[in-house]
């Protein structure tokens, strides 16, 4: 069954989405087989969450607001994880 | 920001003679010292550096580009120097294919902004098929400004 979910999330950690951030949410996204896009909140359109390339576009500076959003058969579970991982900072200070 | 601002003129390389990843980003390193951008004393530790951010993880994001980048204290502005790999070079890329064209970018230490904001202008570039085929096929400097410039002025499509 199609699902979609959206989420609301600010970056946290003091670099931003920088490259590595960046692949570990491109990566993350990848493992979900719905079409998962993350869009600034101050941008009219998305990105596709996958790619890496697309990700480090949105210059997403500590303290952006980013909108996540997913669709397809597991996109809440993309959504959460995806989520989870801005929310923790990527795990760096 | 924009790409002829970052990118060091006397700095571009459009055809690179090296065989491996780290030849390439000696390579590079040395261009920004023969510029005058990078002092000599720091052309080794750059260099050590570079590498070792690239063996946590490849910049070769996939279609035949690497964007190898570090922050340092003693860079005041972000700066970049470009090079092409005529045959290609392994640099362990995302996609396994090899890298022909290097943008290895240099940002102040604690200016994340400054650093963000350079990578989306490489990044809006390097997404598109347009600006990398022209980039591989650029055989002399000025035909690397040119296309920085036009890159730029968003001349280009996607």
């Amino acid at each position: 069954m199609t699902q979609s979910a959206t989420q609301k999330v600010k970056i946290t950690n003091r670099l931003g989405l920088h490259a590595r951030p960046a692949m570990l949410l491109a990566e993350t996204a990848q493992r979900f087989g719905s079409d998962v896009t993350v869009q600034r909140t101050d941008q009219d359109a998305g990105v596709d969450a996958k790619s890496i390339m697309q990700i480090m576009m949105l210059a997403a500076t500590a303290g952006t607001e980013l909108i996540i959003a997913a669709s397809g058969n597991d996109a809440d579970a993309a959504v959460q994880e995806l989520a989870a991982l801005v929310k923790a900072g990527f795990d760096e200070a | 920001m924009k790409l002829t601002e970052i990118v060091v003129q006397k700095a571009i390389a459009p055809s690179l003679e090296v065989t491996t990843r780290d030849e390439a980003i000696t390579a590079l390193i040395d261009l920004l010292v023969k510029a005058g951008e990078v002092s000599e004393d720091d052309r080794d530790s750059f260099v050590k550096a570079v590498v070792k951010r690239e063996n946590r993880g490849s910049t070769g994001f996939g279609n035949g580009v690497a964007v190898p980048h570090l922050k340092q204290a003693s860079v005041t502005k972000v700066i970049a120097a470009v090079a092409n790999i005529t045959n290609g070079v392994d640099f362990n890329a995302l996609d396994g294919n090899p890298v022909y064209s290097i943008f290895l970018l240099m940002s102040p230490e604690d200016q994340p902004e400054l650093h963000l904001e350079a990578m989306e202008a490489v990044f809006g570039s390097l997404s598109q098929d347009t600006f990398r085929r022209f980039l591989r096929q650029a055989s002399t400097v000025k035909e690397v400004v040119t296309l920085l410039k036009d890159a730029d002025s968003q001349q280009l499509s996607a």
